[in-house]
């Protein structure tokens, strides 16, 4: 009875059995680690405008303007199921308006095998800072920390909070002179 | 040697003739058994995870180099379970059938626990305002589908390979429920 069809559905089922085990081993033997790590963040320029957002309602909101430095090591978070990791800069702060509010300034994407060093110094962001009205102008507590999300081979995607994070104070003024 | 004879399809054929009514009823049902623990599985994710599509297929390149097409995507949606910055989520735009897979880049949530987000993929340079419904510039807590909470790379080819050769996808499961119908126990 060891047909063709026979041999050819064992040698399949074999080994596909075999990669889900492997697979599932692999998730296991990382699925409890700690990824937590420290990073110092500070930031050097700050500055507030009031300006029409045309990418959303058109009418004037508060534009955050910010140059960050930011040292971390993060050789330590990588293993073998750590394919990439999502480094995201966050500003968060509360307005009237909102109770929360967050902002992703920055990000970076390091593939396992790149310099995961990161020693950055008066760097821009990214992305704009439009708050959602006008509530960064004197707003005093507007705290930025780093987090990173860990694509892995197979398993979980866990976002992690680096140790460390910044508070900042927006002016009190608006800032005339162009940016 | 034919291709039927080293298949052993004569031999299948007479497994099946020598078969009485019960046999190929117990076959039948058997059968019957597969689809519906299939079903019951999928059913029983959708409530244990709480989203309508607890396990997604990755369609486009947006999301490289985290996700590429045919990448399996493990969802849950739990209603407490506040949305952050970061979180990669599933979620319908009217007038789109196919959900997108996109990262929270932004957002805004009032005291009473109303939120507003906005989108964007790794991949892509420009958020996601664009692809959302004319007029549309924020994402609310009912557009999600799901968040992606585990992830299994290239399982999910073979569902888009199937999808877009539909005469393959009918021919494996024909052969399959040829197979189990036939094949004595």
């Amino acid at each position: 009875m060891h047909t063709v069809l026979t041999r050819g559905n064992a040698t399949v089922a074999y080994t596909l059995s075999v990669l889900a085990c492997l697979t599932f081993s692999c998730f296991l033997s990382t699925v409890f680690l700690d990824y937590r790590t420290d990073a110092s963040i500070n930031t050097v320029r700050v500055l507030v405008k009031n300006v029409p957002d045309y990418g959303a309602s058109r009418e004037k909101h508060d534009l955050g303007y910010v140059t960050f430095d930011l040292q971390t090591n993060l050789t330590d978070v990588f293993n073998w199921n750590v394919k990439q990791l999502f480094l995201y800069l966050t500003a968060e702060y509360k307005t009237p308006a909102n109770q929360l509010n967050q902002v992703v300034l920055w990000d970076k994407i390091i593939l396992r095998g790149d310099n995961a060093v990161l020693d950055f110094k008066n760097m821009n962001t990214k992305y704009y800072f439009w708050d959602d009205g006008n509530g960064l102008k004197d707003n005093r507590n507007v705290s930025l920390y780093l987090s990173w999300n860990i694509i892995p081979n197979a398993g979980l995607l866990p976002s992690v909070q680096a140790t460390g994070k910044h508070i900042f104070k927006f002016p009190a003024d608006y800032a005339t002179s162009s940016i | 040697m034919g291709i039927a004879s080293m298949l052993q399809i004569d031999e299948m054929l007479g497994d099946f003739n020598r078969m009485n009514k019960r046999q190929s009823l117990y076959q039948v049902l058997s059968f019957a058994m597969i689809v519906s623990s299939a079903l019951m599985i999928w059913k029983g994710l959708m409530v244990v995870t709480g989203s309508e599509s607890p396990i997604v297929v990755v369609l486009s390149g947006s999301m490289e180099p985290a996700f590429h097409r045919g990448d399996l995507l493990f969802l849950t949606n739990y209603k407490e379970e506040p949305v952050r910055v970061g979180e990669i989520v599933v979620f319908k735009v009217e007038g789109r059938d196919i959900p997108i897979v996109h990262r929270v880049i932004k957002l805004h949530e009032k005291e009473d626990g109303t939120v507003k987000f906005l989108t964007k993929g790794d991949n892509n340079n420009v958020d996601d305002r664009g692809l959302y419904a004319p007029n549309q510039l924020w994402l609310t807590k009912k557009d999600i589908v799901g968040r992606a909470r585990g992830f299994l790379p290239y399982v999910g080819i073979i569902t888009i390979f199937m999808n877009e050769y539909p005469k393959v996808k009918w021919a494996i499961l024909s052969i399959l429920a040829i197979f189990v119908l036939l094949h004595r126990e």
